[in-house]
């Protein structure tokens, strides 16, 4: 159901490499997966709204107000490389 | 009886009465994890320093008389669960480093009543999975038998509490994750409505499934923690306004008159023990002696929802992950360009089974797939809904079995990825309608594992399930 080339090109859009080994159990355990949500296929949806959510709330809004963070410290010692005290990152336009 | 062995009522009591301090109960469960952790694996960072401090603190304030509900209670959180100042990783390599700037509310308001951190307990990365042998920190042995495993997600935190390595623990649930190791190990397990409980800092698995729960000794134990943990959160804006009852109180409410419902679909499940029927009926038995009106009812749509359940899970699960990527936080593998950066920060930082989902949930989330699969999830999700809004206006509260089996050996499924998604059948419709659920014992098997029975209410009515919960509890 699911091909080599297909779990290569999502993992690829995923940004996540996987290892030969994880590959072949991917393309078999994903078909499997996949084949069993065929069992949906039974249930006629044409007249049944979606659910995202069951709360029933809606339009949860609050102003858009800035607040000084007191956290800044702590947070730039979470960043895997930092200079100047700011987060360095690799281009994003040099890639190969 | 060692401290460490008290349920939180008897040891709130305790210290209230000075029969002894915060630092000596926090003693005991720390030496208790000392003791049993290299085998049982319940804990991923022990905060031994910070414990003790805080239990000091606790003492402090009870002489003082200026304690508060929870002040010198000795608990533990799940690692999935970010806790200021000390380690979270949710049991996944990529956040081995990180060190959360802030506690998530339920925490922070836990520890405003003055509990103390024990640490953080091992779970499945990220709560995938049911077995808790999908952690990157190896798998959590039950404690009342070390072949078997203690259930996932929330493993590590049922082990605790069932090993007495804690008072209580704060877990999260997204289709079974507190529920399931909770009937494994033989102890108690919310799952509240969702919207109840805020999950601003809980690492997002599946957001319009997650939900964060206490696990306990005893079900008097869950009403006090609740009580605590509920309620509307500005910084999670799916939490709702409803007032919080209050839970402990409500406890003693008459339950005589509840009506309840054996949906037979769940007894009518592939793999379901006999021994696991067998003891969930007698409670049934019971009930109904006693006079309770006890009516089979249906809830057609329960086969589709593991189906359903893969399909969101996964898909809201890809794009939660996404924010996993060694820029910002975390572990960063430098290998060459940016593709290279993410691409081997998440093949290090993920196990296999994190992967999987990213996977499966990117490919149902893609151009041309999304209609055949999210959008049709969310279409029998209604369906799903529908049943329990149906069933309910025909009983108050329905009970079950809270899982198939007793917990299963370790190795035994980790292969057969199917069978375990397919084994959450009887834990994920009441997650999909979001309504609440708590898991409790119902006596043991033969060879001495627990057997766990569940009890599902409408939404927002946890003071229900609790109320039949701790009728049963004490019977």
């Amino acid at each position: 159901m699911i091909t080599k080339e297909d779990v290569q090109k999502i993992a690829r859009l995923a940004r996540v490499e996987i290892t030969p080994e994880e590959e072949g159990r991917m393309v078999e355990t994903i078909s499997q997966v996949l084949g069993y949500m065929d069992i949906l296929r039974e249930v006629d949806t044409s007249q049944v709204k979606i659910t995202s959510q069951v709360t029933g709330l809606h339009d949860i809004v609050r102003e858009d107000i800035p607040i000084k963070s007191e956290i800044t410290k702590e947070l730039r010692e979470q960043m895997p490389e930092v200079y100047a005290e700011e987060l360095v990152v690799p281009g994003v336009f040099n890639d190969k | 009886m060692n401290l460490n062995e008290l349920t939180l009522t008897q040891a709130m009591a305790g210290l209230k009465n000075k029969e002894f301090t915060a630092v000596d109960l926090t003693k005991s469960c720390l030496a208790r994890i000392r003791e049993r952790n290299p085998e049982i694996n319940a804990f991923i960072t022990v905060c031994e320093e910070t414990a003790l401090t805080e239990a000091e603190m606790a003492d402090e304030m009870f002489a003082k008389q200026e304690n508060k509900l929870f002040t010198g209670i000795p608990f533990a959180v799940k690692d999935a669960i970010c806790t200021k100042g000390v380690r979270s990783t949710g049991a996944a390599k990529i956040l081995d480093n990180y060190v959360p700037p802030f506690d998530a509310t339920v925490i922070k308001k836990l520890r405003d009543q003055g509990a103390v951190l024990l640490g953080k307990n091992n779970c499945d990365t990220f709560g995938h999975g049911a077995s808790n042998e999908n952690s990157m920190y190896g798998p959590v042995r039950n404690p009342i038998d070390l072949s078997k495993v203690a259930g996932g997600s929330s493993g590590g935190s049922a082990a605790a509490v069932a090993d007495h390595q804690c008072i209580f623990a704060i877990a999260e649930d997204t289709g079974g994750s507190i529920r399931e190791p909770a009937s494994f190990c033989g102890i108690v397990g919310l799952r509240p409505s969702y919207g109840r409980n805020s999950r601003y800092g809980i690492m997002p698995m599946a957001s319009s499934l997650d939900v964060v729960g206490p696990m306990t000794k005893t079900v008097e134990d869950m009403a006090l923690v609740m009580g605590s943990m509920a309620g509307i959160d500005e910084k999670d804006a799916t939490t709702v306004p409803d007032a919080v009852p209050d839970y402990a109180v409500m406890l003693n409410n008459k339950v005589e008159g509840l009506r309840i419902g054996v949906p037979k679909e769940y007894f009518e499940v592939d793999g379901l023990s006999d021994e696991v029927k067998v003891r969930v009926e007698e409670k049934i038995n019971i009930l109904r002696s006693q006079g309770f009106t006890i009516k089979e009812v249906s809830l057609p749509y329960t086969k589709y929802a593991v189906a359903v359940y893969y399909i969101l899970v996964p898909s809201e699960d890809s794009s939660n992950l996404a924010r996993l990527d060694g820029i910002r936080y975390g572990k960063r593998i430098t290998d060459g360009d940016l593709y290279n950066l993410y691409a081997m920060s998440r093949q290090a930082g993920f196990p296999e089974e994190v992967k999987r989902r990213i996977l499966i949930g990117t490919y149902a989330l893609s151009a041309g797939y999304y209609d055949a699969y999210y959008k049709k999830a969310q279409q029998v999700r209604t369906l799903i809904k529908q049943d329990f809004d149906k069933v309910f206006t025909e009983v108050d509260v329905l009970l079950a079995p809270t899982f198939p089996s007793t917990a299963f050996g370790v190795g035994e499924k980790i292969n057969d990825v199917m069978a375990m998604y397919l084994s959450d059948i009887l834990l994920v419709p009441s997650a999909i309608a979001g309504v609440p659920s708590i898991s409790m014992p119902a006596g043991n098997s033969v060879s001495g594992l627990p057997i766990g029975l569940q009890i599902i209410g409408p939404r927002m009515k946890e003071e229900v399930v609790l109320n039949l919960a701790n009728h049963l509890f004490k019977n």
